[in-house]
């Protein structure tokens, strides 16, 4: 952990290199962000409820989601980019190293533009707080909630990138999961079929992210009318999914024949 | 013929990764289906939201879905080389070429496009239309005046993305600009939401930008929201924007090639 400390504490002096360039990401990354939700606030303009939810219980959801996915993605450094290093040979280097690769991996190209993203997930949480009713157990949910989300982010950007150690440019292909898991939970899942919410509990734990949590902080029965005890399960996804994370990365470490070059 | 030639090599280039290009249909594929839905739950609210049908509006999702990658709306494409080029001084070798640069790299960005749109654009739009019920341009002469708009896309995005690479004669590091420009291209091309649903003046304002011209106005295009005499004004705005922004990127290079020292001599 000091290792990864230090190396992300390099990389942050490193970006103040450039600072001009630097100051410019966070408020590009903060611009990205608060421009997609104005698009939410737009689609707003023409209805009153989508999927039966209101603007501010749509804000909620999405303020939860984006908090766990900008720090995750700030955490996660450069293993997004583990088939470049596959590819250059670097991967050799790292792994001579006497610090754990996804230490090194996750430490590597730290960049602080993510605070653009989390401060603007965190505004709109905040604006949209007051469509809660909190109790203490409410405010723990909440809490517990952010932490969960960060976790599942954090373990899908690991678990799909791990594809990229037998194929090396795929790398896209885990966007789908990792921003499309993020995309998805900014909306009820209500506006989706009953499949989709299925498939995003049992196979992916992308509906833990945000939505059961959420229907318990909005004290709302579940729409789909699946248990009331999943609103606490985020932990147990969370845990779960972190889990099968680091066996993938295991394998694919594993896997991982360098490529001579 | 020799840009023929560049563009061909950089469909070539691009051709390559064949992985990855599978990886983006499949993530492309994954938006669309998400954006859909969303789109059909606004549209069963409102079934006529800014002058679309909902099917109108689950063909503008995948539309978009393929233009993305034709019109590289995040950046990518040759200007990242450019901008990288800049960074590492070897923009000196450009510079001398017996061929203008600004050519020289939209060439190479046409042919990459023409790449994107055969795989990532046609791709998408396949799954699309198997998916969900999609219109399709209602006569040859849409789809003709379409495809007219899609180079005119590209080369506004281009201009837009070359100054944007620009900066690096200056900043030394274009990836700030890069993400600030890719913030309002997303927002005023209609990607995160169809222009049409932007209320009174922001509507107004955002029509006229540039980024319309990349994403809206071939979309619209396609739909046949534009017909006859509006369908050619439209491809003008195009052009029009064309002519303005290469006029500036001719400009900021002269200044450049003026002011700046290249670096690493």
């Amino acid at each position: 952990m000091t290792a990864y400390g230090d190396i992300t504490w390099l990389w942050v002096r490193a970006a103040w290199v450039y600072p001009g360039s630097f100051v410019m990401l966070v408020v590009g990354s903060m611009l990205i962000n608060g421009l997609d939700f104005v698009g939410l606030w737009i689609m707003f303009a023409n209805i009153d409820h989508l999927g039966g939810f209101g603007l501010r219980e749509v804000a909620l959801l999405y303020g939860a989601s984006g908090i766990g996915i900008g720090i995750a993605d700030t955490l996660i450094g450069s293993v997004e980019r583990i088939g470049t290093y596959v590819r250059t040979g670097r991967l050799d280097q790292m792994l001579t190293k006497p610090v754990p690769l996804l230490v090194q991996v996750c430490a590597d190209q730290f960049t602080l533009r993510r605070l653009g993203r989390i401060t603007q997930a965190a505004v709109v949480f905040a604006w949209a707080a007051p469509v809660v009713d909190w109790t203490l157990l409410r405010v723990l949910v909440a809490v517990v909630m952010m932490a969960s989300a960060t976790v599942i982010f954090f373990a899908l950007f690991v678990g799909f990138s791990c594809i990229q150690f037998w194929t090396t440019d795929a790398s896209e292909f885990a966007n789908g999961f990792t921003y499309g898991g993020n995309t998805v939970t900014q909306y009820p899942l209500t506006v989706f079929p009953r499949e989709v919410l299925v498939s995003l509990t049992f196979v992916l734990p992308i509906a833990f992210v945000n939505w059961y949590p959420c229907l318990y902080l909005l004290g709302r029965d579940d729409p789909f009318g699946m248990p009331a005890w999943l609103q606490f399960c985020s932990p147990v996804a969370a845990v779960v999914s972190m889990a099968l994370a680091l066996l993938a990365w295991r394998t694919g470490v594993r896997h991982y024949t360098s490529t001579g070059s | 013929m020799l840009y023929a030639a560049i563009a061909t090599r950089a469909f070539r280039r691009y051709a390559t990764y064949r992985s990855a290009t599978l990886a983006g249909i499949f993530t492309n594929s994954v938006f669309g289906v998400i954006y859909s839905f969303a789109y059909l739950a606004l549209w069963a609210q409102d079934p006529d939201a800014g002058g679309y049908d909902a099917v109108d509006a689950v063909t503008f999702v995948w539309l978009t879905q393929g233009l993305l990658m034709t019109v590289a709306i995040w950046g990518g494409g040759t200007t990242d080389d450019l901008a990288e080029r800049i960074r590492s001084g070897d923009v000196a070798i450009d510079l001398y070429r017996p061929v203008g640069l600004i050519r020289w790299y939209l060439a190479a960005d046409l042919g990459r496009s023409a790449y994107h749109l055969l795989t990532r654009g046609l791709a998408p739009t396949l799954v699309g239309m198997l998916l969900f019920d999609l219109r399709l341009p209602d006569s040859p002469v849409a789809a003709l005046v379409f495809a007219v708009s899609l180079p005119l896309a590209v080369t506004v995005s281009f201009a837009i993305r070359f100054l944007v690479a620009c900066t690096a004669f200056w900043l030394l590091d274009a990836t700030g600009p890069r993400v600030l420009s890719a913030a309002l291209a997303m927002f005023f091309s209609g990607t995160t939401l169809p222009l049409v649903l932007f209320p009174g003046s922001l509507g107004t304002l955002a029509n006229a930008l540039p980024w319309s011209a990349i994403i809206q106005v071939p979309n619209d295009l396609w739909l046949g929201t534009h017909t006859g005499r509006d369908a050619l004004a439209a491809l003008g705005f195009q052009l029009l924007w064309i002519v303005v922004l290469l006029g500036c990127c001719s400009l900021v290079m002269r200044a450049a090639t003026r002011k700046v020292v290249v670096q690493g001599g």
